[in-house]
């Protein structure tokens, strides 16, 4: 008993600040479960290209609001065997006379078959490499099926989903990073200099803290000229997401360094007579890590939503890219979710985002100080 | 003491207002051309034939050809003498166009806040006290997801569901026949009929926040000796808790009107264009994307000053209840 006992306090008295930290967050299983969400996540933002059986913007004018197809795994064979085969079954479509209307009925006489890491359209992955293969296409190259339906020209939403995925991720991780520059800046300069220069600093923050941060964003984003190419776009949009997300940071940022300006560490820094600048970048910077990590995940999401919001409103990104919001746009009024369901789609990958940024983001931020839990 | 903590937080605000206005009149000032710009390029769609001069003319009466600072302070002190200046877009006074919606849009916020507060309370107290009870973790899980689906999306489902299930439409403040009618009890009651569908899907994240905040508080108090002492003497459960601790806990409550306020109601800009409600957003929207400056210029610093507002009232209401604040 107390051999294994004193191992086990040997282990957490060797082990680095990152394996306790590792261990803390262990404990935590939604936010294991969180963080598996999110790898996948950018997983998919990164390698959209091998894994959306479809062009994005490749349109059937066949298949408006197409409803989605099941996946099915076993064929069975007219003689009564089987074989692994995935498949969809096909649909036709009829017009009502009168409404005109179209309705989809499946026709299990029409089947399409599926296969895994086969041949799609080829296409270039990042726009560099050359690729064909993709982790789900249709057996028969042009043949076209929908998994989680189309839109209303016929583009297939696992694809826009997929590719949407992209925009709305990284916008989120690129605004944040963008803001951690000017909250490490900020705050680092008002916690470890104190005086007039924190107190000019916090008046700014209560000042942008005060500021209504919805009609600023719409203010700022209606500004933007509409006739901007995509990618221009794209970088003002996350500098204005950036720029109305940073206070929160800064104000851990300058917390942090307050505690640790009295520090023996820093004390004994200052007194070997390092420079400011390695003062803070050498010695304090490290030691609050792991609470900028935590605070990051939490601004994410925030991030993510809130490009949702202004893509959705027409205000931030605009067709043809294609983000969430973009695709949300979409599914604006009641009419046509009442007909397409199917569109809502980009927004059940919004919720699963921001859920699973916000697990990781609670289990980073209990696990920032393992040394705190351990006295707990 | 508190007269004179109150005095300085309300001087504090002066320059925090002027501040505020020289944000919202350079906002809208922002984007590359100005109305006359936008008017000639619609008028330029439609086929009409745009004089140069005439345009001049327009922007010479509008003063649209002045430098910033004095298009500013023409802006502004009309603004202090109740003149919001003039909506190009429809032709109006600023000032006839905003007020009625500006009112719906705080009526929407306090009834918002009210919802947050009569569900967070009871809820968040249970959550602590239950803490790692099913009810807590049932409650701490439909927080996370309230937290986290975007106020918009909330507002989609929720027609959808309305529409496909009970086969009415839910967007608007106002039964049809009471659009245009005068206010009457009727009406107010037609208000109340329609105003719980956007209070529930406004409320939803900041009653998760507030109960998460609510629980977090009140364990801290829990566990204090205070507590135990007044156990100890024999105080029934229910006396000891809300007597005490909840008190202590209630603070939050308070600077709730401080940062919730303000976000309910400039986040209903959104909702309100989802399901097209008559408040301000869809206005500021339409008006931000035509570049009717004076009137989308009206409602960003009215949205601002209601912020700034809340915070005041807020930090007076917070140093009226608890006295620690204002010797700080």
């Amino acid at each position: 008993m107390s051999s294994i006992a004193s191992t086990t306090g040997n282990a957490a008295d060797q082990a680095s600040q990152w394996t306790l930290m590792w261990w803390a967050f262990r404990r935590h299983r939604l936010a294991v479960l969180g963080l598996m969400i999110v790898g996948l996540l950018y997983f998919i933002a990164a390698f959209v290209e091998l894994l959306a059986p479809y062009d994005p913007d490749l349109s059937n004018a066949r298949a408006v609001n197409h409803p989605p197809q099941a996946l099915h795994f076993i064929k069975k064979e007219k003689d009564g065997g089987w074989s692994f085969q995935p498949y969809v079954i096909g649909m036709t479509q009829k017009r009502d006379p009168i409404t005109l209307a179209t309705t989809f009925t499946p026709d299990p006489t029409k089947t399409v078959d599926v296969q895994f890491f086969g041949k799609g359209e080829p296409t270039k992955l990042w726009g560099i490499f050359p690729v064909e293969r993709r982790l789900i296409a249709p057996k028969v190259l042009g043949e076209r099926f929908y998994l989680i339906g189309a839109d209303r020209l016929g583009r297939d939403m696992l694809s826009r989903v997929l590719y949407g995925t992209r925009i709305s991720m990284s916008i989120g991780l690129l605004g944040v990073l963008m803001s951690l520059v000017l909250d490490i800046f900020l705050g680092g300069l008002s916690g470890s200099y104190g005086g007039w220069i924190d107190a000019t600093v916090q008046r700014i923050v209560e000042f942008k803290l005060a500021m209504p941060t919805i009609p600023i964003w719409l203010g700022l984003s209606a500004a933007l000229p509409q006739d901007w190419p995509p990618t221009w776009r794209y970088f003002a949009i996350t500098i204005i997401l950036s720029l109305i997300g940073w206070t929160e940071l800064a104000r851990v940022v300058r917390g942090r360094f307050l505690a640790l300006r009295t520090e023996d560490f820093v004390i004994a820094a200052r007194l070997d007579g390092c420079s400011q600048m390695r003062v803070i970048f050498r010695h304090m910077l490290p030691s609050m890590v792991s609470h900028i990590i935590a605070s990051v995940s939490l601004a994410i999401p925030m991030m993510i939503i809130a490009e949702t919001s202004l893509s959705f409103l027409g205000l931030g990104l605009l067709p043809p890219t294609i983000s969430w919001g973009v695709l949300l746009k979409e599914a604006q009024n009641v009419r046509t979710i009442a007909e397409a369901p199917w569109l809502f789609s980009p927004g059940v990958a919004v919720c699963l985002a921001v859920l699973a940024l916000n697990f990781l983001g609670d289990g980073l931020r209990d696990a920032a100080d393992p040394y705190a839990q351990e006295g707990r | 003491m508190l007269l004179a903590y109150v005095l300085k937080r309300l001087f504090w605000s002066i320059p925090f207002m002027f501040a505020v206005s020289l944000v919202a009149f350079a906002l809208i000032q922002a984007p590359p051309g100005d109305f006359v710009t936008s008017l000639a390029a619609t008028l330029a769609q439609s086929g009409d034939v745009v004089e140069q001069a005439r345009l001049d003319a327009l922007r010479e009466r509008y003063g649209l050809d002045q430098p910033f600072l004095v298009q500013y302070w023409r802006w502004i002190t009309g603004v202090l003498h109740g003149d919001f200046g003039q909506s190009f877009e429809w032709n109006q006074p600023v000032s006839d166009l905003i007020w009625e919606r500006m009112g719906l849009s705080v009526v929407l916020a306090i009834a918002t806040l009210l919802f947050t507060w009569a569900i967070a309370f009871p809820v968040g107290i249970y959550s602590a006290v239950k803490k790692y009870s099913i009810g807590d973790y049932i409650i701490s899980a439909i927080g996370f997801i309230g937290l986290s689906i975007p106020n918009f999306l909330l507002g989609l489902v929720l027609m959808y569901i309305a529409v496909v299930h009970f086969g009415s439409d839910t967007s608007g403040l106002f039964s049809e026949q009471y659009q245009q009618a005068p206010w009457s009890w009727d009406k107010f009651i037609d208000l109340l009929k329609h105003l719980w569908i956007p209070v529930i899907i406004l409320g939803t994240s900041s009653t998760a926040s507030l109960i998460r905040i609510m629980r977090a508080n009140l364990l801290d108090e829990l566990h204090k000796p205070y507590v135990t002492t007044a156990r100890a003497k024999g105080l029934s459960e229910w006396h000891l808790l809300v007597k005490y601790p909840v008190r202590l806990a209630l603070n939050p409550f308070v600077s709730t009107i401080g940062w919730a306020f303000p976000q309910l109601v400039s986040g209903s800009v959104i909702i309100s264009y989802v399901l097209s409600l008559p408040t301000a957003g869809p206005l500021l929207l339409q008006a931000l994307l035509a570049q009717d400056m004076y009137l989308a210029g009206a409602f960003i610093l009215l949205l601002c000053c209601l912020s700034v507002f809340g915070m005041i009232v807020s930090d007076i209401l917070l140093a009226i209840i608890d006295p620690r604040i204002r010797y700080r």
